[in-house]
């Protein structure tokens, strides 16, 4: 890991595990900020290249007409009473003690612009109905606080209203984007996925050598004829896994490759469109309905029954949307969207896997499950991941009730924010999961998201937490008998 | 003051007209912030999990949260118990003041006659904690703001104003009774010129007229909050959840 500025980091130890909230430090990350978006990306996204000289009044404008369009926005800027139940929920704040990463601190940032703007006692009384103008100071911490925000929507489990900071989040993100302020990263994740079908910018020819290089890899190792199609027209099923998958997380792939054979189904991945991940969530809605297309396009390229989702947090949070953003998906083969989890728990509970799984083959792990904060708070998916573990492992161990299921915490680097130059924020941010893990005493933290894949490790071994990091779908694969 | 002179009339008359302005502002100013939460569309859907999967357990899940704070509870277990009280005393203080509004009264309303005055200090006592809690805790501190302490302060002090009207420095009900029957008939009559109890009702009549325009409309807001009233059914057929402004043909 490169050398970074770890002063807005705190590092207070955890006690059985949790933390407690730090004390106030104020401003303590208002420094640390993603790097800005260039032209050659945000020109292709059909974004301005830079920010635009009527950028207050654009706002505004864009301001009022979310309100118009999101019901979720134009309650949430009303209705927060400043309880402070949220106060010490999010993880950045716990990382950092800056109390504007309280998530209500976060909102009222916009809040504060809404009421000076949107509502009579801000426009006549600004101060004493604390609204704010969309001024140059305020644009600085619209762009550093929402981008220290991941969308994970752990406050909104707090939220006696169920204020889902994420909406705040991105409809901030949506009118920032509008006016030309945007992240490198996020924007050039989105232009690689029109550019090559996936984030990561793997081309076609790399995504084809490296299904079969794990072919023959599986081949030497267990002698089978384990496939990993790529573009094959008329398969069963369609993967759309995170294309990290098949670069950095090549364990979690072989898991995929392991368990189609098993069933001895036809799959398939596709080179238009072999990433499952949407960034068009942390940018804005057209990019997101037009990433989520991909999806849709590829499956009917390719004329398959089925299209499953892989292990990828954000990825399911945008595959729900699926039926809503592109149209409805009665060409497939319910339940639609599908998760590789759910896939699997059905198999499982079909008994097409009986006999096949040795669960001794994963003895050598003491496993914890992290939820990744999509798949346990946007899409409904708490149990599958833990029916797998159990159907697969002998020795698996929660962490603390308050870090799990609906109240896991964020890996740290979600929401756009798995980019080195926030390394601060992502190491404060992992700090509560580090903590957890490290009181459940677990050798393996298994997770069903890409992202928590490559930030979990980083933050473990700046936590010196000593675990190794991979998917549940790589465990099944150690367990099959094939 | 006496209504018989020309002053006492004019004032009679100004608080009066101040209490058709404030109770139409109050009444028109809530359906219309209502009527924005119920015409803006959620785009998609934004429940969050685990959620119900059928409509009924959402209405269960509003309602849950309406009555019960289940989120506070996980969230503070202090705060929970001074929010909930502080909630079902209003509850009951408005509920009591039916007296006021009804004719005949009802029964149930008579029977609290014995608790009333236990509310009130409930009541007033949970309003001295939370507004002790913004203070005292650091975190709350940094983020209350005017309007925080000034709704906090407002209802503290309708809630004195009340308790002293109607148990120390009484004011005569028959006269308070034909004062609002006379205002909800349409046929109003001159109000007690109690000083006490017009500090009480002129307090009453700046909340009704704040509560649209503020944090306080948390109180209907709270049904239309989509993270809560969604059920989740995003994977099943003939459940597509449709855009309204941006709906894909098919």
């Amino acid at each position: 890991m490169a050398k970074f500025d770890e002063t807005p980091i705190v590092k207070d130890a955890a006690k059985n595990g949790v933390l407690a909230p730090p004390e106030l430090r104020e401003h303590a990350s208002s420094r640390v900020r993603c790097w800005p978006s260039k032209a050659k990306d945000t020109i292709p996204i059909g974004l301005p290249p830079e920010r635009v000289p009527d950028w207050q009044e654009r706002a505004i404008a864009k301001f009022g007409e979310l309100l118009e369009r999101n019901k979720a926005l134009r309650v949430y800027m009303d209705i927060c009473v400043r309880c402070g139940a949220c106060t010490d929920k999010c993880q950045f704040f716990l990382g950092t003690g800056d109390p504007q990463n309280f998530p209500v601190a976060r909102a009222e940032l916009m809040r504060k612009v809404y009421r000076r703007y949107f509502t009579p006692g801000g426009r006549y009384l600004r101060d004493a109905s604390e609204a704010a103008d969309f001024d140059e100071e305020m644009l600085e911490k619209w762009y550093t606080y929402f981008y220290q925000c991941s969308e994970c929507r752990r406050c909104s489990v707090f939220c006696p209203y169920g204020i889902d900071t994420a909406e705040i989040t991105m409809a901030a993100r949506e009118i920032l984007c509008s006016i030309g302020v945007s992240t490198k990263y996020v924007t050039e994740v989105v232009a690689k996925v029109y550019e090559t079908g996936n984030n990561l910018g793997i081309p076609s020819a790399a995504w084809k050598d490296n299904c079969e290089f794990l072919e023959d890899e599986l081949q030497e190792e267990t002698g089978l004829p384990i496939r990993f199609p790529v573009d094959d027209y008329g398969a069963e099923v369609l993967l759309v896994p995170p294309s990290a998958d098949n670069f950095a997380n090549v364990d979690t792939m072989i898991g995929y490759g392991k368990l189609f054979h098993a069933l001895g189904i036809r799959w398939t991945t596709s080179t238009y469109c072999n990433e499952g991940g949407n960034f068009g969530l942390f940018l804005n809605y057209a990019n997101l309905k037009r990433v989520n297309k991909r999806i849709i396009d590829a499956a009917r390229m390719l004329n398959v029954k089925t299209i499953i989702w892989g292990e990828c947090g954000h990825a399911w949070r945008g595959g729900v949307l699926t039926p809503t953003l592109n149209g409805p998906m009665d060409m497939f083969d319910p339940p639609y969207p599908y998760h590789i989890s759910q896939f699997i728990v059905d198999m499982l509970n079909k008994g097409a896997l009986n006999g096949k799984i040795d669960k001794s083959a994963n003895d050598q792990y003491l496993v914890t499950y992290h939820d990744p904060c999509n798949p346990a708070r946007a899409g409904q998916l708490l149990e599958e991941p833990r029916q797998i573990l159990r159907a697969c492992v002998n020795r698996f161990v929660e962490m603390p009730a308050n870090t799990i299921r609906e109240k896991t915490y964020c890996c740290g680097a979600g929401g756009g924010l798995l980019t080195d130059e926030v390394m601060a924020i992502r190491m404060a941010g992992g700090k509560p999961r580090a903590m957890a893990v490290k009181h459940s005493g677990a050798n393996f933290l298994a997770t069903i998201c890409a992202i928590c894949k490559a930030q979990l490790p980083e933050a473990m071994k700046y936590w010196k937490v000593d675990v190794e990091v991979g998917g549940v779908i790589q465990l099944l694969g150690n367990a099959l008998k094939l | 003051m006496d209504t018989a002179t020309p002053l006492g009339t004019l004032f009679s008359l100004f608080i009066i007209g101040l209490s058709y302005f404030c109770g139409l502002a109050f009444i028109i100013g809530l359906l219309w912030r209502l009527f924005g939460y119920l015409r803006t569309p959620m785009p998609w859907p934004e429940a969050i999990t685990p959620a119900p999967t059928t409509e009924g357990g959402a209405l269960a899940r509003v309602l849950g949260d309406v009555l019960i704070f289940p989120n506070l509870f996980k969230a503070d277990k202090a705060l929970w118990v001074g929010a909930w009280v502080f909630h079902v005393a209003l509850a009951a203080i408005l509920f009591r003041h039916l007296r006021y509004f009804t004719y005949p009264v009802p029964g149930l309303v008579l029977y609290m006659e014995t608790v009333a005055l236990f509310f009130g200090y409930v009541f007033g006592a949970a309003a001295l904690y939370l507004f002790w809690r913004r203070l005292a805790l650091p975190r709350t501190l940094y983020i209350s703001n005017v309007p925080d302490y000034f709704a906090l302060l407002l209802l503290g002090l309708i809630a004195g104003s009340g308790i002293l009207v109607s148990y120390w420095a009484h004011v005569y009900i028959v006269d308070v009774k034909a004062f609002i029957l006379g205002l909800l008939t349409l046929h109003p009559v001159a109000p007690p010129l109690h000083p006490l109890f017009l500090t009480h009702y002129s307090l009453v009549l700046l909340l009704l007229l704040y509560f649209p325009f503020s944090k306080l409309l948390h109180a209907g807001g709270i049904f239309f909050s989509p993270s809560r009233n969604q059920p989740y059914q995003v994977q099943m057929r003939g459940k597509r959840y449709v855009n309204p402004w941006d709906s894909p043909a098919g």
